[in-house]
């Protein structure tokens, strides 16, 4: 496997307002990010910092205005089943049911239908449903609809998953639930992860590194490492591992570097 | 009886109110049909109106019994009725097959957009009688003029709520199938088609409805059998009687078939509205 790398990656947007004159906004300048294999890379900032148009650009749903996007030295030029998504508003299909979502990737590649069913199956089993395996999306609760989500991006094999605020719209409780879903996910299937997140406890709980990107144009601002998702994985309880000295003292660093630009204006 | 109940009828806290009489939509519309029969009844038992415009409901019922028995020029009620429903559904197949494909090139390609959008817009507000002269110079008075006309009215309500329904799958949706591997066509057929199901079925019920109201005029033309045939006759005779089962027919009809649609929608598509 291969790292993901962005080197000196610019982002502009063209818009006219009216029939004013086209006038651009840059999202994202400068940027430089390489993702290892089966990293956790959780990045934080303000809104419009460019969090999402960089998960954009590794997804190769849109392509850099400058610098380069590549995978092992070979430019991305568009969307691969190599690096899978999973989105905010779940973007699941509702006329499938959640088995057929999760097999939908695999019906894309070909894979035969008994075959791609209980693997479809299997990938549910492994992120907690199997009552639901054959509901309506519809009748699934915000929660088990991302799992649905999760689920359907593993199918794909991906080295890369690409997590674009997935538990944002969810209720506290649930989302905690999920952090230690994804972890255990992370765990098991090996992949490199883009995760982002409003989250600063979020980003600090699930990254082995977290990327802090300050907006106006979007840059990075900080990029440090932290244990805390191995060391719950290694048998220390979630809430024990949020409330230690150096879990709040990190998190307090990290608000301070994503409010580090603002002070100076304010 | 559950234990609720029970402790409600030992020990009352207050009296309920009494409740207020609610009218039902259905025995509301049932009210409504009964109303309208009275109302013809006796407008034609007292001599309000004359017979040549209003017959009585019994001359009515009569003259259906007619029509499925001996038949108005030449043809029984089936027989017309058969001829006109294989003209809607002809020409309800030919639209769907050529607006669905045109709804789709217009909310997914912007060339498609400017060739075909002008189009149906051409077409849109065209009233069938318009239309009608030129058809038969062009196609002469066969049977496939007068489906031509019909799906001529059925072509821009399809066309456009296929438009609609691709472009209600979200950008999300389909960014999800493009990870994963999936080319424009594969995005085409398996995520904005899909969604534009609820979409197009309301496209058909609305074109069904322009479907029926454009079948007299299609019937204008050199026909021998139809529902519209049958009435445009009889009312060169004033048989109104005949006229007034026609129309009766032609509603009664169409309701069928919206009622089909409509459990189709909420037997195939439960999941639109839903998410």
């Amino acid at each position: 496997m291969t790292e993901l790398r962005l080197t000196n990656v610019s982002l502009s947007y063209a818009h006219r307002q009216g029939f004013g004159a086209l006038t651009t906004t840059r999202v994202l300048q400068r940027v430089s990010l390489a993702l290892a294999p089966g990293e956790f890379v959780a990045v934080i900032g303000r809104s419009g910092s460019g969090k999402t148009s960089l998960l954009n650009l590794a997804a190769g749903f849109v392509a850099p205005s400058e610098g380069r996007v590549e995978r092992g030295g070979r430019p991305i030029s568009g969307p691969g089943a190599d690096r899978a998504v999973v989105f905010q508003d779940d973007a699941l299909y509702p006329w499938l049911s959640a088995r057929d979502n999760v097999a939908f990737p695999l019906r894309l590649a070909g894979v035969g239908r008994d075959e791609r069913r209980a693997r479809a199956a299997e990938l549910l089993r492994q992120v907690g449903l199997v009552a639901e395996t054959d509901r309506a999306i519809w009748e699934l609760s915000g929660g088990q609809r991302q799992r649905v989500g999760i689920a359907r991006a593993l199918a794909a094999k991906p080295d890369f998953l690409l997590l674009d605020e997935p538990l944002g719209a969810l209720d506290a409780m649930t989302r905690e639930r999920m952090q230690e879903l994804l972890l255990a996910v992370w765990q098991t299937s090996g992949t490199g992860v883009l995760l982002i997140t409003h989250s600063v406890e979020e980003a600090l709980f699930l990254g082995t590194r977290v990327v802090v990107l300050a907006p106006d144009p979007g840059r990075i601002v900080a990029d440090r490492h932290f244990d805390f998702s191995r060391r719950y994985l290694a048998g220390e309880p979630a809430r024990a591992l949020k409330a230690a000295p150096e879990f709040i003292a990190a998190r307090e660093a990290l608000i301070a570097a994503i409010h580090a630009d603002e002070a100076m204006t304010a | 009886m559950s234990a609720g109940e029970e402790v409600i009828g030992v020990a009352p806290v207050a009296a309920p109110a009494p409740r207020p009489v609610r009218l039902s939509p259905l025995v509301a519309t049932l009210l409504t049909a009964a109303g309208l029969l009275a109302l013809w009844l006796a407008a034609s038992s007292f001599g309000w109106v004359s017979p040549v415009f209003l017959p009585h409901p019994a001359k009515v019922l009569a003259a259906v019994g007619r029509l499925v028995g001996a038949g108005y020029v030449d043809g029984t009620l089936f027989e017309h009725a058969a001829a006109s429903l294989g003209r809607v559904f002809s020409a309800l197949a030919f639209s769907i097959l050529v607006a669905v494909p045109v709804g789709l090139a217009i909310a997914t390609s912007p060339v498609g957009r400017g060739i075909l959008d002008p189009l149906v817009e051409f077409i849109r507000p065209l009233p069938p009688l318009a239309y009608l002269p030129l058809i038969i110079i062009w196609f002469g008075i066969g049977e496939g003029s007068k489906v031509l006309v019909i799906a001529l009215a059925m072509l821009a309500p399809i066309a456009i709520s296929t438009a609609a329904g691709v472009r209600s799958a979200s950008e999300s949706q389909v960014n999800a199938a493009r990870s994963f591997g999936a080319g424009r066509l594969a995005v085409l057929l398996h995520v904005q088609l899909p969604s534009a199901i609820p979409s197009i079925l309301t496209g058909i019920r609305i074109a069904l409805g322009a479907g029926w109201s454009t079948l007299v005029a299609a019937e204008l033309v050199a026909a021998s059998r139809g529902l519209g045939f049958m009435i445009q006759s009889a009312a060169q005779f004033l048989v109104t009687d005949i006229v007034i089962v026609g129309i009766f027919v032609i509603s009664a009809l169409a309701f069928a078939f919206e009622a089909l649609l409509r459990l189709v929608e909420r037997l195939f598509v439960r999941w639109s509205g839903h998410h």
